[in-house]
């Protein structure tokens, strides 16, 4: 097989039955949210309602029965995941910890800290974030230098984290950083850890973003006492542990569904009956966002037969983040409507929104540059 | 059935289609040893039931033949005859004998005779038959192109299109699709297979231009050691995939009758990565592939052309578009997801 071959993949019917309930707690729950705040799609953090979709049994569904979870396959995640971000819902308190945390967990920890973590986040209570950029790491994740320093069984953990998106409203971080070796021994040397947010030496620091929000965070680690129970899997695997975590992070839907509060209220503002050009743009979205969707869809079903699609899942995402950024492009080509802030009609303020929001869409997950030169070495010339 | 089509179809197509055999065509020549290989291989009829005197394999399996075609600038008929044996075991027809070829906006039966102007028919004056619609866009007329006044036409890849004008010709078979099928069935059918030829092109234009990236020596290095170079390698490999998957979504979609909105989103794709993924390749090859002696043209010159050819990316966009706004923003999510549901 080549590497551009995305072989189709269909959902199956037992992953298709969660779109009728996932679609009946949506008519529920989102009823009264105004698209401004759908436009935050899985920025927008909310805890209640993060409980209330755990509560249903709608999140950590993959995860086995005995941790909160429903047993389910990658498709049905993926099913209830693609049905949120298309509403807009308010996703992030628990997206990173359904995403990435409990998956790890699953794979990697210990039977204590599956049970100790999994069915929190099951039950849409427990939330993570991922601590990985650094002041002087950020595409070159290799040199970051926070280190653990081995202290009777467990660690201090001493350095920071930077551009850590809800480090403020989460209880726990996992973190890749140094156990041995040197920042330039690159991909050797480091681990994962579960750093409790609210231990001693831990001090977490709102970034205000240019929208006047606040997502990310700069998190400071002085003298950090972690135990034996902190480590996530093994000492020193840390960079290959996060290497497969990224196949998961850059190939769903959440990489090209960001700006879909916008494309509903173009589409509102549009009418039913589009001039050429609203209709050439609105057929061109259309068919890059089925497009997408298939490669997606084929990626989760290489992940779900556990192999490690890391050039497809970069594919998907700075195809997919493309798309996202062009939308508020596109939006102001074909409407005469100015952007707002705080007052004007709902298309106004989610266009203003999103447009500022754009540039962190390839940012955030692996910068364009660093997708491009990863599909340049699978294809052989790098 | 897909891995057997696959393995054969390369087989052949590597062994008949080369350079030398590509340019002979441009020049009128018909490759016949490449045809009745196709034929002796049963690729022609690969998609048609067996009912109908087909292989009996699945349209979704027939894309990786179409794809082949694509990938090597075969320059015979294949896909359009697939494609018209296809919609004949749809109609409950037998087979077309030969190459086979289909024209959109036919003409009309008087007392049993066929008559009409079919213009952009792929490779007309070269095929046995030709597939076209009789007034209802439901009724399939298949026609003896001998019985026609031919007028030829070439595109940029020196492919026939040609008109072919029939003047109360008897049909050499009539035949309705079910009412399940949409009325621009042939059209559909068209774009879904342009769409998965340009797909298999673009993977060639990858292909060279990365080989040649890896070869060419400037500054002291390999070309494809220079970041400028491997970013525009990825968009290629980018486009190149979403093309891939687009069409082989619109097979898949497509099993039981054309799919309008995976089809329609199929060519819209394909035809923009077309031009992208050309104008990459050439911008990558230099001097050397603007040359006729250098064979990267052949593929995108056959792109040139594929992008346009029943209905353009504009066309099919805008399709889209009136189809998807009159659903509103209620509507346009879950009748996106219906499309994509397995046929």
């Amino acid at each position: 097989m080549r590497l551009t071959d995305f072989n189709h993949a269909a959902i199956p019917p037992e992953a298709e039955a969660f779109r009728a309930e996932i679609r009946t707690f949506l008519d529920r729950e989102m009823q009264g949210i105004p698209p401004v705040v759908r436009a935050d799609s899985w920025m927008g953090y909310d805890a209640d309602f993060s409980r209330k979709l755990g509560a249903a049994g709608l999140i950590g569904i993959t995860m086995p029965e005995r941790f909160g979870g429903r047993a389910a396959g990658a498709f049905a995640r993926y099913v209830v995941n693609e049905e949120l971000l298309a509403v807009g819902a308010p996703v992030s308190a628990h997206w990173i910890a359904d995403r990435q945390s409990a998956p790890l967990l699953l794979h990697y920890g210990t039977d204590t800290q599956r049970e100790r973590y999994i069915p929190g986040i099951a039950r849409g209570e427990v939330y993570f974030c991922i601590g990985m950029s650094e002041p002087n790491s950020g595409s070159d994740l290799a040199s970051i230098g926070t280190r653990a320093t081995t202290v009777g069984d467990g660690w201090v953990l001493n350095g920071r984290k930077i551009w850590t998106t809800n480090a403020h409203r989460s209880q726990y971080m996992i973190a890749l950083v140094r156990t041995q070796g040197r920042e330039d021994d690159r991909h050797g040397g480091m681990s994962q850890f579960i750093i409790d947010l609210k231990a001693p030496g831990v001090t977490v620091r709102p970034i205000r973003d240019l929208t006047g929000g606040e997502h990310f965070n700069e998190v400071f680690f002085d003298d950090v006492a972690l135990d034996r129970d902190a480590l996530v899997g093994t000492e020193g695997n840390g960079w290959q542990q996060v290497m497969a975590e990224l196949a998961f992070e850059r190939s769903g839907p959440e990489r090209f569904l960001s700006s879909m509060a916008l494309l509903n209220t173009l589409i509102a503002q549009i009418g039913a009956e589009p001039d050429a050009l609203q209709a050439f743009q609105i057929g061109r979205i259309t068919a890059r966002l089925m497009a997408l969707r298939a490669m997606s869809l084929s990626v989760t079903a290489q992940l779900d037969a556990g192999e490690d699609p890391a050039w497809g899942a970069s594919c998907v995402k700075d195809i997919g983040t493309a798309l996202e950024q062009e939308l508020p492009e596109v939006a102001q080509l074909l409407d005469t409507a100015e952007p707002r802030v705080d007052s004007g009609g709902d298309h106004a303020q989610v266009l203003a929104y999103l447009t500022q929001l754009a540039p962190s869409f390839s940012l955030r997950g692996g910068t364009r540059e660093i997708l491009r030169g990863i599909l340049a070495r699978g294809l052989g010339v790098r | 059935m897909k891995d057997m089509f696959e393995e054969t179809i390369e087989r052949l197509l590597s062994d008949f289609v080369t350079p030398e055999a590509i340019g002979a065509a441009e020049t009128g020549a018909w490759p016949e040893g490449l045809w009745s290989a196709i034929e002796e291989n049963g690729l022609a009829i690969a998609a048609a039931p067996e009912s109908s005197g087909g292989v009996g394999g699945s349209w979704h399996d027939a894309y990786v033949l179409v794809r082949a075609a694509g990938r090597h600038a075969a320059p015979v008929p294949l896909a359009e005859t697939i494609l018209v044996n296809w919609l004949l075991g749809l109609a409950g027809a037998e087979v077309a004998p030969g190459a086979a070829t289909l024209a959109i906006a036919g003409g009309s039966l008087d007392g049993g005779l066929f008559s009409g102007t079919l213009v952009d028919v792929p490779f007309g004056g070269q095929c046995g038959h030709v597939l076209t619609t009789a007034g209802d866009t439901r009724s399939l007329v298949l026609l003896s192109c001998s019985d026609a006044e031919q007028a030829p036409a070439l595109n940029t890849a020196r492919e026939r299109r040609d008109t072919l004008t029939f003047h109360g010709a008897r049909p050499v078979a009539v035949a309705s699709l079910p009412d399940s099928a949409p009325g621009d069935a042939l059209l559909l059918g068209g774009a879904m297979i342009r769409s998965a030829q340009i797909a298999g092109g673009l993977a060639h234009l990858l292909d060279m231009a990365t080989d040649y990236a890896n070869q060419r020596v400037q500054f002291g290095r390999a070309i494809g050691k220079f970041q400028a170079i491997q970013h525009q390698l990825a968009i290629l490999a980018e486009q190149t995939s979403l093309a891939s998957a687009a069409a082989e979504m619109a097979f898949a979609s497509s099993e039981r009758t054309p799919a309008p909105l995976p089809v329609a989103a199929a060519k819209t794709i394909a035809s923009d990565a077309a031009g992208q993924g050309a104008a990459i390749a050439h911008a990558v090859l230099g001097a050397i592939g603007f040359t006729y002696e250098h064979s990267l043209h052949f593929t995108t010159r056959r792109l040139w052309s594929w992008r346009s050819e029943f209905g353009s990316q504009t066309y099919w966009a805008q399709e889209m578009g009136r189809a998807m706004c009159a659903r509103g923003p209620d509507g346009f999510w879950p009748a996106l997801i219906s499309a994509m549901a397995p046929a």
